[in-house]
C-alpha cells in the first residue's frame, strides 16, 4: 500500500497539477451531481461488500467461493447457466424465483423509507408499519370467511393492508405537525407497540391465533391458503411452495407510481420542497405540516403494501415468531440509502438485497459456506451500507484516492 | 508602497474546477505595512484565491511565496503557522463563550497540561488588546457583545496566533457605518504596527477610504493592480465590470398613488417569545418605494416575515389593496392577495438550490393552471415560462433545467426577483435584494425596482446597506429596537440617518 495521504508538506517544489479537488462541500457536492449520484452508491456497495469479505477471510474460508456460493444461492447463476429455464425443480431457476420474491418484498420497504426521506423525513418505523399491515391482511384473508369473490377479497385484502400501514406511520406524521414530535423517535415507539399487539394477535388465545383442531397450541394464525383461498395469483412456480407472484408486477409498477408522483405531481412538487428546504417551501405557500404528515402516511401505506403482498402472495399466514423476526423495514432503510431514494435505484437495491437476503440462507450450499455464518454476513454487510452511505466524504475520499494513484485525469468531469 | 520588503506573493496561481477557470495566472503580491484591497465581483476569484492562499485549496499551478520563500499549504493549520490570519465574513466563534476563551481557543495556555488556565488567558488577551489599541472586556461572552465587537474578537484572534498578515474577508458586510469607520481605524493602528493586510471586498468607497494599493479580478484574471491615487470609484467599477457602471440610481421623481400596504400598531414576538415589533405603524403607496433603514437585529426581518405571514403578529393590523389581512392568514393567503416577497435570504426562503429553475419559478404557482391540472404538473409550461424569464431578467448561467445551486448569488436573485415581479403583485416587499451581489447585478436589480415602482407598485425596501435606502427610497423610515424612531422624505445624510439608527445617541467608540 503507498501511503494515502495528502502530498508531504513544505517540498519545495511546485505542486504538480490536479484536477481540481474539491475540498468543501458545495465543491463535493458539485462532483456528486456530475456523477448523478451514482458513483457512491456503487462505491459504497463494493465497499461493504469488500469488507464482507475481508471478514471471511478472517474466518478462515476463501472468500471467492463464498460470494459464489451466495451468488449461486441467490439464484443469480440462472442468467448465464439457465436463462430461458422456468422449471422450479432446477435449483438454480428455483433460486432466482425466490431472490425476485425477496426483491418484491424490499421493493415495497425500500419505497416505505426513500418517499420519507424525499420529504426530509426518516421513517424508521418500516417494521411497526409492515406487521401492522400483516396483523389486517392476515386478518381479511383468513378471518373473513369464503363468501367474497376470490378477487375481490384479494384486492380488499391488499387495501386495508396498505391502510393500515399508512395509519400506523401516519399516527408520527400527525404527531411531527401538530406537537413537532421527532419522527424517529415516534416510529421507533410505533414498532414496539405494534410488534406487542401483534405478539398478541397471533399468540396463545389471541384473536387471530389458529382455530384448527389439533394446532391451538402453535402461535401462528389461520392459513389464507386453507381458509378463503383468496391469494395474489402465481406466475412462476408451484402455489404454496413459495412462488412467484403477480405481486412482483405490483413492486415494479409502485416504483413506477414512485417516480410520477414525486416528479409530475403538485404533492411530489411539495413533497420535495420540503425535503430540500422546508422554510422555502413555507415561504412559497406549501403547508409543510401537512406534507410531512402526507409523506409519513404515503411511506406507511408502502410499508403494509409490502405487508399485504407478501401475506397474499406467498406467506398466507403469520406467527408470533415471523412477527418477532421480521427486519423488513430495516432492510428498507439500507435499500433506500444505497438506492439514493430514487425509483431506479431503490429497484437495482432491493434487488441486491433480495439476492443477498436469500442466498446467504436457505439458497446457500451448506458445503461451501456456513449458512449461520452467511446470515450473519448479509447483517453485516447491510450494516456497512448503512454506515458508509452515512461517511459519502470516506468514500468520496477514497475514490480520489484511487484517481491519484493511477494519476488518470478527468474522471470526475466524465459522467457515469 | 515602494521600499518595503514584500511579505507575501503569489505567482501565476491557476485553479480550475470543473467548468470554470476560476483563478487564471493570478499574481498578487503584499508588502510590509501594506493595505492591500482585492476588489471584484462576486464570482471574479477572489473567495478562490485566498482559499488557495489558506490551505484550503491546493492550485493546479502557481507558487505562493512567504518572506520571499516558497510555501506549500495543505491546511489552514499551515497557513496560520506561517503568519497567515483569516477573518471570515461570517464568525467562527463560540457564542457561550467569553472573549478570551473564543481568542485562546485550540493554542490555551493550561495548568498541569490539562486544565485552561483562564487567568493566564485572560492577562494574555487583555495585554494584546492594549497593545494594539483595542477595547474589549475580555470576560464578556460572545453572544452579548455587538457584531462589530465580534469582528475584533476575530481580528484578536488572528493576532494571539502571531499573525503579521490578515486577510479580512468583506469585514464591512455586517457593521453600521460606524462600526466601519472605527474598523477602519483599527486598520490603520495593526498597518503602524508592521502588519499587512488583505481586503477583500466589492464595496468601492471602502477600497478608496482604506486601501494603499489595488488589486482588481475579474473572471478570475487579474485586469489591474494599482495605486490609491488618482483611482475613483468610476474607474475601479469599469475595470470591476468590463464596461462602464451607472453607480448612482438614476431615478425620476415618485408619484406616489393610493395606499397600498398598510400596518397598524403592530407588534410581533420572535421564536424566543421576545417582542421585536413593538408597535409599528406604516403605509406604502403605489408609485412610491419605502425604505426601512436600520443596523441589523433591530426587527427588519421580523417586520418582513409577519406581513408576508411566515410569523404570526400578536396583535395590530395590515391592510393590503384595502382589503384586512387576518393575522391567522397563511403565506399562501397573504401572497395571493397581491404581495410579491424577495426574500433577505435567499437560500434560506427564496430558492429550493436543489430544484431546477423552472421549479423554482414555479415555486408560489406551481398548483394553479397553467402550471398544473388537476394536480399533475406541467413541466413544458414551467420551462417555457422560465425561459421567457431568464431572458426579461437577464438570468446567466444556466437553462430551465439548470440547478438553482449552480447559479451565482447574483443570477439566482434575479431569478427571484423574476418570479416575484412576474406574478405582478401590488406589493412588493424587498427585503436585502442585493445582499451579496457584484456591482453589475445591484446596477440592474436597482433599475429594475424603480421601473417597477414607475409600473405602479408599492415598495417596501428592507436594507441594511444605507447608502442602497439612501439612494432607492421615495421616503426612508428608521427602524430602531422594533420601532419606527424617524421618518425622512429628502435632504437627510448618511452621518444623521446612522445616528438614529443607533437610537438617537451614539454610542461611544470603544476603540
Amino acid at each position: 500500500m503507498s501511503e494515502p495521504g495528502p502530498p508531504p508538506v513544505g517540498s519545495t517544489a511546485p505542486p504538480p497539477p490536479e484536477t481540481g479537488e474539491p475540498t468543501t462541500t458545495a465543491g463535493r457536492y458539485q462532483v456528486m451531481q456530475k456523477l448523478g449520484g451514482v458513483v457512491p452508491a456503487v462505491l459504497t456497495g463494493i465497499l461493504a461488500f469488500f469488507m464482507g469479505g475481508v471478514v471471511i477471510a478472517i474466518s478462515g474460508h476463501n472468500p471467492i467461493d463464498a460470494y459464489r456460493g451466495i451468488l449461486d444461492g441467490a439464484g443469480i447463476n440462472w442468467f448465464w447457466a439457465h436463462l430461458g429455464n422456468t422449471d422450479v425443480l432446477d435449483l438454480s431457476t428455483f433460486n432466482f424465483t425466490q431472490t425476485l420474491l425477496r426483491t418484491t418484498t424490499f421493493v415495497f420497504a425500500g419505497l416505505a423509507v426513500a418517499f420519507a426521506f424525499r420529504c426530509g423525513l426518516f421513517n424508521i418505523g418500516g417494521n411497526g408499519q409492515y406487521t401492522m399491515g400483516v396483523v389486517v391482511s392476515v386478518w381479511v384473508g383468513a378471518y373473513w370467511g369464503n363468501a367474497l369473490p376470490n378477487g375481490l377479497h384479494v384486492v380488499i385484502g391488499i387495501v386495508l393492508g396498505a391502510l393500515a400501514g399508512a395509519l400506523w406511520a401516519g399516527i408520527a406524521g400527525i404527531l411531527k405537525a401538530t406537537v413537532g414530535a421527532h419522527e424517529v423517535i415516534t416510529t421507533i415507539m410505533l414498532n414496539w407497540i405494534a410488534y406487542y399487539f401483534a405478539s398478541y394477535c397471533f399468540g396463545q388465545g389471541g384473536p387471530l391465533q389458529n382455530t384448527q383442531p389439533g394446532r391451538e397450541a402453535a402461535p401462528i394464525s389461520d392459513d389464507v391458503l386453507d381458509t378463503s383461498h383468496a391469494i395474489i395469483p402465481v406466475f412462476w412456480g408451484d402455489e404454496g411452495f413459495q412462488a412467484l407472484h403477480y405481486g412482483f408486477f405490483l413492486a415494479i409498477a409502485a416504483l413506477v407510481v414512485f417516480w410520477i408522483v414525486l416528479n409530475r405531481t403538485t404533492l411530489g412538487y411539495e413533497v420535495r420542497a420540503v425535503g430540500f428546504n422546508p422554510d422555502a417551501a413555507a415561504y412559497g405557500g406549501i403547508n409543510v405540516k401537512k406534507n410531512y404528515f402526507l409523506a409519513m402516511a404515503i411511506s406507511g401505506m408502502f410499508a403494509g403494501l409490502a405487508a399485504a403482498i407478501d401475506i397474499f402472495g406467498w406467506k398466507y399466514r403469520a406467527g408470533t415468531l415471523d412477527i418477532q423476526a421480521t427486519t423488513v423495514g430495516y432492510v428498507g432503510i439500507a435499500v433506500a440509502l444505497l438506492g439514493r431514494s430514487t425509483a431506479v435505484g431503490v429497484g437495482l437495491a432491493a434487488f441486491v438485497f433480495g439476492a443477498l437476503d436469500y442466498g446467504t440462507t436457505r439458497g446457500l450450499d451448506p458445503e461451501v459456506f456456513d449458512p449461520t455464518l452467511a446470515g450473519n454476513l448479509s447483517y453485516m454487510i447491510q450494516g456497512m451500507v448503512v454506515l458508509f452511505v452515512g461517511a459519502d466524504i470516506l468514500i468520496l475520499y477514497l475514490w480520489s484516492l484511487r484517481r491519484k494513484r493511477f494519476a488518470s485525469p478527468r474522471m470526475a468531469g466524465r459522467g457515469v | 508602497m515602494s521600499g518595503a520588503p514584500t511579505v507575501l506573493e503569489m505567482r501565476g496561481i491557476v485553479k480550475q474546477f470543473p467548468g470554470v477557470l476560476a483563478n487564471d495566472d493570478v499574481s498578487f503580491d503584499l508588502a510590509r505595512g501594506e493595505v492591500h484591497a482585492l476588489l471584484g465581483e462576486n464570482g471574479a476569484g477572489k473567495s478562490t484565491l485566498m482559499n488557495i492562499l489558506y490551505g484550503l485549496y491546493k492550485p493546479d499551478a502557481g507558487a505562493i511565496l512567504v518572506n520571499g520563500k516558497e510555501e506549500t499549504f495543505s491546511s489552514a493549520k499551515d497557513a496560520i503557522e506561517r503568519g497567515l490570519g483569516m477573518v471570515h465574513q461570517h464568525f467562527m466563534l463560540i457564542p457561550v463563550m467569553t472573549v478570551a476563551e473564543n481568542i485562546v481557543l485550540a493554542t490555551e495556555p493550561t495548568e498541569a497540561g490539562v486544565f485552561l488556565d483562564y487567568a493566564e488567558a485572560r492577562r494574555q488577551v487583555s495585554e494584546l488588546a492594549r497593545q494594539f489599541g483595542f477595547g474589549i472586556d475580555p470576560d464578556a461572552r460572545i453572544e452579548d457583545i455587538t457584531v462589530g465587537q465580534q469582528q475584533r474578537v476575530e481580528i484578536l484572534k488572528a493576532l494571539y496566533r502571531r499573525a503579521d498578515i490578515l486577510i479580512l474577508d468583506e469585514p464591512t458586510a455586517v457593521l453600521t457605518p460606524q462600526e466601519a469607520t472605527e474598523l477602519f481605524t483599527i486598520l490603520k493602528n495593526l498597518q503602524r504596527e508592521g502588519m499587512s493586510i488583505i481586503f477583500i471586498t466589492h464595496k468601492l468607497n471602502e477600497v478608496l477610504e482604506i486601501a494603499d494599493r489595488i488589486t482588481v479580478l475579474r473572471r478570475g484574471r487579474v485586469i489591474d493592480t494599482v495605486p490609491r491615487e488618482g483611482a475613483t470609484e468610476d474607474s475601479l467599477a469599469r475595470m470591476m465590470v468590463g464596461r462602464d457602471v451607472l453607480l448612482r440610481v438614476d431615478k425620476p421623481p415618485a408619484s406616489p398613488g393610493d395606499v397600498a400596504l398598510e400596518v397598524a400598531d403592530m407588534h410581533v414576538h420572535d421564536d424566543r417569545g421576545i417582542e421585536k415589533i413593538r408597535g409599528i405603524s406604516l403605509q406604502v403607496r403605489t408609485g412610491e418605494i419605502v425604505g426601512i433603514a436600520g443596523v441589523d437585529g433591530n426587527g427588519q426581518t421580523e417586520l418582513v416575515e409577519a406581513i408576508t405571514g411566515l410569523r404570526k403578529r400578536t396583535s395590530g393590523a395590515i391592510v393590503v389593496d384595502g382589503k384586512q389581512v387576518s393575522s391567522h392568514a397563511s403565506p399562501r393567503a397573504i401572497l395571493e392577495s397581491g404581495v410579491g416577497h424577495i426574500p433577505e435570504d435567499r437560500h434560506r426562503y427564496g430558492l429550493v438550490l436543489d430544484f431546477t429553475l423552472a421549479e423554482n419559478a414555479a415555486l408560489h404557482d406551481y398548483r394553479y393552471a397553467p402550471d398544473s391540472r388537476f394536480g399533475w404538473l406541467r413541466p413544458g409550461v414551467l420551462a417555457r415560462r422560465t425561459a421567457r424569464l431568464i431572458k426579461e431578467f437577464d438570468v446567466r448561467g444556466g437553462n430551465p433545467q439548470t440547478k438553482a445551486r449552480s447559479l451565482s448569488g447574483g443570477n439566482q436573485q434575479k431569478l427571484v426577483a423574476a418570479r416575484e415581479v412576474d406574478r405582478d403583485p401590488k406589493v412588493l416587499i424587498a427585503a436585502q435584494p442585493t445582499r451579496g451581489l457584484d456591482v453589475g447585478a445591484i446596477e440592474y436589480l436597482h433599475r429594475r425596482l424603480v421601473e417597477e415602482r414607475d409600473q405602479g407598485r408599492a415598495i417596501l425596501l428592507v436594507s441594511l446597506e444605507l447608502d442602497e435606502v439612501l439612494s432607492l427610497s421615495d421616503r426612508i423610515l428608521v427602524i430602531y429596537e422594533g420601532e419606527i424612531v424617524a421618518e425622512h422624505t429628502s435632504g437627510v445624510t448618511e452621518e444623521e440617518i446612522g445616528i438614529e439608527m443607533l437610537g438617537g445617541r451614539r454610542e461611544e467608540a470603544v476603540a
